[in-house]
């Protein structure tokens, strides 16, 4: 997605862990009794879902086609394990300067490959890759079919390469107003900022879930384990008025590559009084955000996709859900940095699917 | 290696720490959670269900179709890890979503 700057080529280290696999086998061991034995008409079944997209990027005055394929193999195994892995098949096309058919990379990754175990009502261990709980949008919102725009957010690079590690996480309620969601991660192999480093890290999110109002609060923290031992931090909201069709999130984060924030908000427009049945399926969106250049080289800037210099910006769109799992999309943002201020221009559909790899009995089909 | 030593330590730890605290509570609250869920309205259930899809699943995405009961089983376990949802939010969004 980070058509901009280009994709840099990441290689990945494996490295073994034996103390951490010997602490995931002793969470696993005293894990506690969770929930009872599932009925055998509601057995979950293995699925292949995920989403397809294809954009037009008009950058500057240049154009880029984006199509890519995410596909989401989720396969649970028992009442608490889950395997689950997602890939990216990305293809970027551009016609050349002088001219001619359009042509590009086509690249293609694992972004995370998982075992989880629901061990009880309070924890759910993870090991292998897995994404970066740094901040929402890496984990929560990164798919084409569920962001508001599909333009990344400037500050999405920062601490959100994939980690290859084991991870503590879940979500409780601490009373009837508030849950709390935790991760606590160690990763013992990582992506680094060029294509040979790699990286060790241990890392933290936690965040307060008020169910009244619908708000959430959070931070997070990363800190490397080697050279410099750097820390990184972030914060992080999202708000849905029990009222209005209208959704705000917004980010922070701080770290040696850099910072910056963003905000967004997405208005439904389900309350309008005219078109009524076109306008339900309409969302308008809007998106400001602001990075500040860190510490690091201009190739590294370049091989993180950070922007080299202080950006502004600021995007506004539609986007219009022409039925479950597919909609329209069309954004127009304009960028503002030392580097030169230019337009950005986006269209295009993106849509979700998600089919059964295995029977599904019962006597609802899939609507 | 004194940073290994320490990292494991403190995963030991908490993996006890949480392991037997949720132990120690999770007879009590299962017990008191699926007689909840069991012989609650299932009208009331389902109303329950909705608001918390809404308040959780709504903050990302926009609400999705109903697929058979085996597939929401998985996608909302997914979900459960993915999201940090509650094992009652699970619960009951599950129920919601398959009625």
């Amino acid at each position: 997605m980070s058509y901009l700057f280009g994709k840099s080529v990441w290689v990945r280290r494996r490295r073994s862990v034996p103390g951490i696999g010997i602490v995931a086998l002793f969470a696993f061991l005293l894990a506690g009794p969770g929930f009872s034995q599932t009925a055998e008409s509601d057995k979950p079944v293995p699925i292949l879902t995920g989403n397809v997209g294809t954009f037009s990027f008009v950058t500057g005055g240049h154009n880029l086609i984006d199509t890519q394929i995410n596909p989401v193999v989720l396969v649970p195994l028992g009442d608490r394990w889950l395997i689950e892995s997602r890939a990216e098949f990305e293809g970027q096309f551009q016609r050349p300067p002088d001219g001619g058919p359009y042509g590009g990379p086509v690249s293609k990754h694992v972004d995370y490959a998982q075992v989880d175990y629901i061990a009880n009502s309070y924890v759910t261990i993870t090991a292998g890759r897995f994404l970066t709980p740094f901040g929402i949008f890496n984990e929560r919102l990164y798919p084409v079919w569920i962001r508001f725009l599909q333009p990344d957010p400037l500050t999405l690079p920062i601490r959100t390469a994939p980690s290859d590690g084991v991870m503590f996480r879940g979500g409780f309620p601490v009373n009837p107003q508030a849950n709390v969601n935790y991760a606590l991660y160690v990763s013992a192999t990582s992506i680094g900022i060029d294509s040979v480093d790699a990286e060790r890290h241990v890392g933290g999110r936690v965040g307060v879930f008020l169910p009244g109002p619908r708000l959430e609060v959070g931070g997070s923290w990363q800190k490397t384990l080697q050279d410099d031992r750097k820390n990184a931090f972030g914060f992080h909201m999202a708000w849905q008025p029990a009222k209005l069709p209208l959704n705000v999130r917004a980010e922070y984060a701080h770290a040696f590559e850099g910072s910056g924030y963003w905000a967004e908000g997405a208005y439904r427009l389900s309350q309008s009084r005219f078109w009524h049945k076109a306008m339900r399926r309409t969302e308008v969106v809007a998106r400001a955000q602001q990075f500040f250049v860190g510490a690091i080289g201009a190739d590294a800037e370049a091989a993180l996709n950070l922007p080299g210099a202080n950006t502004q910006e600021a995007d506004f769109g539609v986007n219009y859900f022409l039925k479950d799992g597919l909609k329209g999309i069309a954004s127009y943002g304009r960028q503002f940095s030392s580097a030169g201020n230019f337009n950005q221009w986006s269209f295009g559909l993106a849509y979700r699917f998600l089919v059964p790899l295995g029977r599904v009995s019962g006597t609802q089909g899939v609507q | 290696m004194k940073i290994k030593a320490l990292l494991t330590l403190i995963l030991c730890t908490f993996a006890l720490g949480t392991s037997l605290f949720a132990g120690s509570n999770s007879g009590k609250k299962e017990a008191s959670a699926a007689p909840m869920v069991q012989s609650a309205n299932p009208d009331s259930m389902r109303i329950e269900g909705e608001n918390r899809f809404h308040a959780n699943c709504g903050r990302c995405h926009a609400v999705p179709q109903k697929f058979p009961p085996r597939m929401m089983a998985t996608v909302i376990r997914h979900m459960r890890v993915r999201a940090t949802i509650t094992e009652d939010d699970q619960r009951l969004i599950l129920f919601y979503m398959t009625q």
